[in-house]
């Protein structure tokens, strides 16, 4: 919605953002290359056995807020569809060999998210506009993808 | 005569903590028991496949300051300690599989905090209190000893 205020234009754009997390395993292993090029280009990562993380996860929405309930979109549905659609499918999995939508790929994080991206976007409902996600590995590492 | 001070007071104790990460994978996992036991008393928790952490390590050491060094222990000292005894052995590990540890010890934060206790406990002069907080996650936790 806009509407007039003096003689600007007000947008009323809104940036929401729900935050869920899941821990999973994974490794950094591409079955193309040797053991010993898997070690060299992913160092500790490539561990054959796996090791593991807790995932943060920050989904944002984009859009106006609703005049009847002052809601972009309602947050608990967000968070819903989130853990149907995500959660569900990598908490406390094994990210490369029991997540359908990871499979054939490499299970870094920048995939992880855009893999994310693609699983969320059919399932928000007409209106909502998904902004981007963000997603950390470690408190100090995450990758962001906005469906470019 | 502030020094002069702080130096008269010699019997007490300050406690020093060092933080460190690790992340590795684990199975929560009785051997004793069937799948079926496992999955129902540990849930997903007990995934086959294996999930994991990002762990946070916060060691405690206790103990009067040096009164040369003003130290309760050098801070560099007791982070190559922990490297060496904990991050070398369980950082981007699996608990269950790559540690001698955990073979038969189930790999819960609480059975991982008390190994890393031992570990460090044999580095640190036994003058000194210690005690490890472990994050499993933010908001699971715990501390050995109790």
């Amino acid at each position: 919605m806009h509407y007039l205020c003096g003689t600007f234009i007000v947008c009323n754009m809104v940036y929401l953002t729900r935050v869920e997390h899941f821990n999973a395993a994974h490794k950094l292993y591409n079955p193309g290359w040797s053991r010993e090029r898997n070690e060299e280009v992913f160092g500790k990562c490539a561990n054959e056995n796996w090791h593991g993380h807790n995932y943060e996860l920050y989904v944002t929405i984009k859009g106006e807020p609703d005049p009847d309930t002052g809601f972009l979109f309602d947050a608990k549905r967000l968070s819903g569809i989130i853990r149907e659609h995500v959660i569900e499918k990598l908490d406390h999995k094994n990210l490369n060999i029991e997540v359908d939508f990871l499979l054939g790929r490499m299970c870094s994080t920048e995939n992880l998210v855009v893999g994310i991206w693609q699983q969320l976007l059919p399932h928000l409902p007409m209106g909502v506009r998904l902004h981007g996600i963000k997603l950390h590995e470690t408190p100090r590492i995450f990758v962001e993808y906005f469906g470019e | 005569m502030k020094v002069g001070l702080y130096m008269k007071e010699v019997n007490k104790k300050v406690a020093v903590f060092r933080r460190e990460h690790f992340n590795a994978a684990h199975r929560i996992f009785n051997p004793a028991w069937d799948d079926a036991k496992n999955a129902e008393v540990f849930g997903k928790c007990s995934n086959p496949h294996y999930h994991g952490h990002n762990y946070e390590l916060v060691v405690k050491v206790t103990g009067v300051p040096d009164p040369e060094t003003g130290y309760v222990m050098d801070m560099k000292v007791l982070s190559r300690i922990t490297k060496e005894e904990v991050l070398e052995r369980f950082d981007h590990r699996n608990l269950n599989l790559d540690t001698v540890y955990f073979r038969e010890l189930n790999p819960t934060a609480e059975h991982i905090g008390m190994v890393i206790y031992d570990l460090l406990r044999a580095r640190i002069d036994p003058a000194l209190e210690l005690q490890v907080r472990l994050y499993e996650t933010d908001r699971n936790y715990v501390e050995y000893p109790a």
